[in-house]
């Protein structure tokens, strides 16, 4: 059923789903050297629901991109499925972002223009679904995150919980290695944090593998793992 | 695969155009406006340029036309004194041309007088051309009835004449013209034949005017009406008065208005045309000539109208060159107001490519988009200027493909670079973009 785009390489089913050696990412401000990350090292395996805390400034957003793929490490390597992703094009790391990582933003970011089903679709077009197909997954999706009502509504007719839910949807789309989700329940209220909360370790039960980075505590309690960052290192995990 | 993608581009392009409405109209508006004026003026240049060739070629490409025309420097001189003026063209000359000139095939002398012609009441001002029977290998006209003036006419001095459609259309309005008698200057003379107008339409008039200024006020003839040259020869003889402004009268004594030359081929007109030349120089010590070459007029008229059409047309590709400017000032907006949503899509596994092709393939439906109603609007415009305007357009097949081309050139090269910069923003900082 999920196709893959011819582009996208082929990962290892027995590997685990991410690890990292020594990854640094520094950025240069004028003659000073800013150095964001320090030596990470970090190995999750497939069916962890793993929590990223840490102050601000301390280089989890950082953290984030490098795992999605959004960013590049200034030195060492990561290592996606079994894939050395460092050593990669810009062509083939979008595929990879696309096939293997669902992001789940705080705010969101759903395109305005597309209504539920479109904006679940974006993921599967890049993978060069069918329309057919594509639109028939974007509605099977829609409605496990329980939107069957609001297939034809856009972004702005929903409510932030529903937007999230559509983000969720979006995220699976392709059926992700990872999905990957920053601050999902920053700008809810509780009741719908809650909610997407749910929907989160719902999916981990369904044995998909969770990145979540957060400041909620309750997010922590119900991973099964938190890797604490301060300072551009892992403090504890 | 490819189609079916380029299917879904364009239609996310439609969608997204459409979401802006009003601002995709207005950059579209530019270049409607320049593909149409291209088109527009391609036509008019078009048109003039066919229009100003067929008169001309109507004049015959391989004939040669010799006017007789007032020496200049003598005017002042012969209007203080009342003495006979005598110039022009004479039979010798045309008797010259037809002995010295194997190449010639052949001489048409003919003289060219403002007249007025009466049948019954009614009254024309015509051109009285006195020529010979072989008058219409030089001339368009063709015949609607009866003959044209034959050897025997000549020889007889008949007076008989041919009259053309216009003189018809004014003196006989419910009789056969055929058989009746116009009065010209005091003579009868019988209708035998009625031929089409020879009518050269404006482009003559610069080439008639010395010869206008010879006959004195002779513009505003109706029609002509053909007569035998010695006909016309010994009725009106070679003498007539001119009433210039308040100095009194003079006499002028003009042979012939015209001699015009037919050669076998078009490659001989030039050359036999300087040999002419030479030969008149010899016997003319006043410059009382004009050689007129209507394949040489073709020419230049070709190459004024190229010139003509080279200045319309880049003037248009001025107006879409601003219309490719205005829509990339507007792509670069979008893409500076929809960079979250380029972040977004990089994010889900867009490559750069996927970003280009969505800018480009947007630009490039409103360029096409914009070439079609240009195209559209450029066709009525000639059509309009000829209805209101009455001036001949042409729009040629090629202009169309030119102007559509142009402005999927402009799509593509004024859509390339905001699609680049798109494509180019960093996802992570265009996610943060409010």
């Amino acid at each position: 059923m999920i196709r893959r785009n011819d582009g996208a390489v082929e990962f290892k089913a027995d590997a685990p789903t991410l690890v990292m050696e020594r990854l640094c990412k520094s950025y240069e401000l004028g003659s000073m050297e800013l150095k964001v990350l320090r030596d990470i090292a970090l190995t999750i395996d497939r069916g962890e629901y793993v929590a990223i805390m840490g102050p601000s400034g301390s280089g989890k957003s950082t953290l984030l991109n490098m795992i999605g793929c959004l960013d590049r490490p200034t030195s060492g390597d990561y290592w996606l499925g079994g894939q050395n992703v460092s050593l990669l094009d810009d062509d083939q790391i979008s595929l990879i972002r696309g096939a293997r990582i669902g992001f789940i933003f705080q705010s969101f970011n759903l395109i305005n223009q597309l209504n539920v089903v479109e904006n679940i679709e974006v993921p599967m077009y890049y993978q060069g679904w069918s329309e057919h197909e594509s639109a028939e997954r974007a509605r099977e999706l829609a409605t496990m995150v329980g939107l069957d009502e609001r297939f034809e509504h856009r972004p702005s007719e929903l409510s932030g919980g529903q937007q999230q839910r559509v983000a969720i949807a979006r995220a699976l789309a392709n059926d992700p290695l990872i999905i990957l989700a920053d601050e999902p329940t920053g700008n809810l209220d509780s009741e719908s944090g809650a909610e997407i909360l749910k929907i989160l370790v719902g999916l981990h039960k369904q044995g998909k593998t969770l990145i979540v980075v957060t400041h909620d505590t309750h997010i922590a309690t119900d991973a099964g793992r938190v890797i604490e960052i301060f300072d551009g290192k892992i403090r504890h995990q | 695969m490819f189609l079916f993608r380029l299917k879904r581009t364009a239609k996310l392009g439609i969608k997204s155009l459409w979401m802006h409405k009003l601002r995709s109209t207005l950059t579209t508006l530019g270049i409607i406006f320049g593909v149409s004026s291209v088109i527009a003026m391609l036509a008019i240049g078009e048109g003039a340029s066919q229009a100003a060739q067929e008169q001309i070629a109507r004049l015959g490409s391989r004939n040669i036309i010799i006017k007789t025309v007032p020496p200049p420097e003598e005017k002042e001189v012969s209007s203080q004194n009342q003495s006979m003026r005598e110039y022009g063209l004479t039979y010798l000359d045309a008797e010259r041309f037809r002995n010295s000139m194997p190449n010639i095939e052949v001489v048409v002398p003919s003289r060219r007088l403002p007249q007025q012609a009466w049948y019954r009441n009614r009254k024309v001002a015509v051109e009285v051309i006195g020529t010979v029977p072989w008058y219409p290998e030089i001339s368009p006209i063709q015949f609607r009835t009866g003959r044209f003036i034959g050897s025997l006419d000549m020889h007889h001095r008949e007076g008989i004449c041919v009259i053309d459609e216009n003189v018809v259309k004014e003196l006989f309005v419910f009789d056969d013209p055929l058989g009746q008698d116009v009065k010209i200057a005091g003579d009868y003379y019988r209708v035998v034949g009625i031929v089409s107008p020879e009518d050269l339409g404006p482009a003559s008039q610069p080439l008639e005017n010395g010869a206008a200024k010879a006959k004195g006020q002779g513009g505003a003839n109706v029609g002509s009406i053909y007569i035998p040259l010695t006909t016309v020869r010994n009725r009106f003889g070679e003498v007539s008065l001119q009433y210039s402004g308040g100095s009194g009268r003079t006499m002028e004594k003009v042979e012939l208005q015209e001699i015009t030359v037919k050669v076998g081929a078009t490659e001989e007109v030039l050359p036999t045309r300087d040999i002419l030349e030479t030969l008149l120089n010899r016997f003319h010590k006043k410059s009382d000539f004009q050689v007129v070459v209507p394949l040489e007029l073709l020419k230049q008229a070709k190459q004024t109208q190229r010139i003509f059409s080279i200045v319309l047309g880049s003037i248009a590709a001025i107006s879409l060159l601003v219309g490719g400017i205005g829509i990339m000032n507007i792509m670069l907006a979008t893409v500076s107001e929809r960079t979250r949503e380029i972040g977004i899509r990089r994010a889900l596994g867009a490559r750069k490519r996927d970003i280009i092709l969505q800018f480009l393939s947007e630009t490039l439906l409103l360029t096409l988009l914009g070439g079609i109603l240009g195209i559209s609007l450029g066709s009525l415009v000639p059509v309009l200027v000829t209805h209101f305007g009455r001036m001949p357009t042409v729009i040629t097949g090629g202009s169309l493909v030119l102007a559509f081309g142009i402005s999927g050139a402009v799509g593509v090269i004024f859509g390339l670079y905001p699609a680049y910069r798109a494509a180019n923003m960093d996802p992570i900082e265009s996610l943060r973009h409010e």
